[in-house]
């Protein structure tokens, strides 16, 4: 700043604009106060781990295990090199990607007229059906493991990216009918009779006019279901030997002859955190709103 | 182009939403629908438009059976009280989306949009979309739509409501010059006496889902068929006062009664009810006129025009009275009533005798 101060013409400028920008500097400076403790604290808390897990991928194995260090001595990218061209590895990702994708698209579709339906008719017992709806998201996931593993086993659906993708509408579909026709209820039922009268058919209507009106809605209910998806281990697992094996399944049994290979696992989990973080960043406006499922 | 409701009701579960109704609405006529809230207005509207089906009768649109028609199929455009537009769209596609549906060309479409804009003042603003205008322009928009989509029965559901109070009284000199020439048939649901007799053409006063008189605008004022209909087709309602006439004079009250004259000549003795509305009521004396003592409740000024509620044995009256008045709620005030301006109804309720200035004029 002393250079801005000293810089030649400041002094031909008219009024004191010098003594401005050292006002606004001290403004600026950083003073600790309480908040801000226990707010730097809380964050410190929540990136350690994912720092930590950035700074194993980042080191050998030997480093890992032998010494005690706050960054990588002794940066390597092997560890990413080993993932991006083992396909044992990389497959994992390639399998997680089909189901979540495959899931994400059978949600919406299916939930996109589920909602619609909910938001805009009223029949017989459409209210317990709807409260219904989420309660299968209360069920643990491991209750269904078993009858989808001797269904899909008996119907010849095992170990693959579909049954995968299938077994997840058990509660993705659920989640996408809750946002969605939050989201749709938001709409006036006058837009609907509006475009009815105007000529347009239902589905022109529900595809130019309305989704576009919903948006948001269908990226928030695309985002959680590709989150759930992509986080669920149990009945991925499960439901997969070798063709379909998602990265989770991958990365938990990585116990070779030479013990547990940890840089390639932290990098392997490095690489499972960004997905997420890509699709987060679309729906990022979106989110509290998801969370309330629609209802804000 | 005609449309004919026969016998039409609409009943969901046990309550009737429309009693049934017959009606029959001329081309190129203003037509309006006037009652309170809920009084059926948008049901009626929506039977008409398709939305809904009636759930006996029958609605003939140039005397063909429409009952039961896809909304989409059927020629009507439809404003509703919120500003509906399709807010994804700009204003240019949003008029422009009807005549794409139909499949005219695209130099037409342009030509026809650019018009409809130039009428309703929104070509400045045909890049822009619908949430971005202000409400009056918004509704503009819609009426727009409605406009270029030359359909034969154009419905506007209260569609100023919304509106404040100057954009309203700008869009309703507008809106009849604007459909007059597409001879289409208009439908109009408002909830204002005023707002019907501006707009003129004919009426129909609408009543808990009854269709209480239907005819020219003037004629439902002037000569209500029954007392509901002077009671919806008055602002603030008319004024009753049970009346038996005996000879020359009308008794009323405990004893009181007052000389009816050339009023009451040619009818027979017996209960009625006297009906009257609240501008006719007058406080200084006049010659000729029917005296009441009241006591005064409450006075509203609103500027040039002083509202005084009444209290006449029991009976609640409103009057308005021009100019401001110091007046003290609880004082009593004596009102003049000219006979001439006097509706007498049966006791059942039905207009036995319209008030002889409404044939004068």
């Amino acid at each position: 700043m002393t250079d801005t101060t000293a810089a030649p013409g400041a002094a031909s400028i008219p009024g004191d604009v010098t003594a401005e920008r050292n006002r606004a500097t001290t403004a600026r400076r950083f003073r600790p106060n309480g908040s801000a403790i226990v707010m730097g604290l809380y964050l410190l808390f929540l990136m350690l781990p994912i720092y930590w897990l950035l700074n194993m991928s980042l080191k050998t194995n030997a480093e890992i295990l032998g010494t005690f260090s706050l960054w990588p001595r002794d940066v390597t990218f092997e560890n990413y090199v080993t993932i991006l061209t083992d396909a044992s590895w990389y497959m994992g990702y390639v399998n997680s990607l089909i189901y979540v994708v495959l899931n994400t698209v059978i949600s919406l579709a299916v939930a996109l007229p589920a909602a619609y339906a909910f938001s805009r008719y009223s029949f017989v017992g459409d209210k317990h059906l709807f409260f219904w709806l989420l309660t299968n998201r209360m069920a643990p996931p491991a209750v269904f493991a078993l009858p989808f593993f001797q269904l899909y086993s008996s119907v010849g659906l095992f170990d693959t990216h579909i049954a995968v993708a299938l077994a997840h509408c058990l509660f993705n579909v659920p989640l996408a009918v809750w946002i969605l026709e939050g989201f749709m209820r938001g709409v006036p039922k006058e837009i609907d009779e509006t475009a009815y009268i105007d000529g347009y058919s239902f589905g022109r209507f529900f595809v130019r006019i309305f989704m576009p009106l919903i948006s948001s809605g269908i990226g928030v209910a695309a985002f959680f279901c590709f989150m759930f998806s992509w986080v669920e281990l149990l009945l991925s697992r499960t439901l997969t030997s070798v063709d379909a094996k998602p990265i989770a399944a991958t990365m938990t049994r990585t116990v070779g002859a030479a013990g547990i290979d940890w840089g390639v696992l932290a990098a392997a989990g490095v690489l499972t955190i960004i997905p997420g973080a890509l699709v987060i960043y679309f729906v990022r406006n979106y989110i509290a709103k998801g969370f309330a499922l629609g209802r804000v | 182009m005609t449309l004919t409701l026969e016998n039409v009701s609409k009943v969901v579960g046990s309550d009737t939403h429309i009693h049934p109704t017959d009606l029959r609405l001329e081309p190129g006529t203003m037509n309006v629908l006037l009652g309170p809230t809920l009084s059926g207005k948008t049901s009626l509207m929506r039977l008409m438009a398709g939305l809904d089906q009636p759930s006996t009768g029958r609605i003939l649109w140039q005397g063909d059976d429409v009952t039961g028609m896809r909304v989409q199929d059927r020629k009507v455009a439809m404003v509703y009280q919120q500003f509906i537009n399709y807010p994804s769209m700009t204003v240019y596609d949003n008029i422009a989306s009807p005549m794409r549906l139909l499949g005219l060309d695209r130099a037409e479409i342009d030509r026809k949009v650019r018009e409809t804009a130039d009428l309703m003042k929104l070509s400045p603003l045909l890049d822009r979309k619908p949430l971005e205008l202000s409400g009056g322009q918004q509704q503009r928009c819609a009426l727009a739509r409605a406009l270029v989509k030359n359909a034969g029965l154009v419905l506007l559901d209260e569609p100023l409501a919304n509106l404040d109070y100057k954009l309203r009284e700008e869009l309703r000199a507008e809106i009849p010059r604007i459909f007059e020439d597409s001879g289409a048939i208009f439908v109009y649901a408002t909830t204002e006496p005023e707002e019907a007799l501006l707009l003129g053409g004919h009426c129909a006063t609408l009543w808990e889902g009854r269709v209480t008189q239907f005819g020219p605008t003037p004629v439902v004022y002037r000569q209500p068929a029954d007392m509901t209909t002077a009671r919806v087709f008055s602002d603030p309602p008319m004024n009753f006062l049970s009346v038996e006439k005996r000879g020359e004079r009308l008794h009323f009250g405990d004893g009181q009664s007052v000389p009816a004259g050339s009023l009451v000549a040619g009818l027979n003795d017996g209960g009625y009810i006297a009906g009257f509305r609240p501008n006719h009521l007058e406080i200084d004396a006049q010659d000729g006129a029917m005296t009441f003592e009241t006591t005064l409740t409450v006075t509203e000024i609103t500027g040039s025009e002083t509202f005084v509620h009444l209290d006449h044995h029991g009976e609640r009256w409103v009057g308005l009275v021009h100019g401001v008045r110091s007046l003290t709620p609880g004082q009593t005030l004596t009102v003049h009533l000219d006979p001439s301006h006097v509706y007498l109804f049966e006791t059942s309720g039905a207009l036995k005798q319209p008030a002889p200035y409404s044939e004068a004029a």
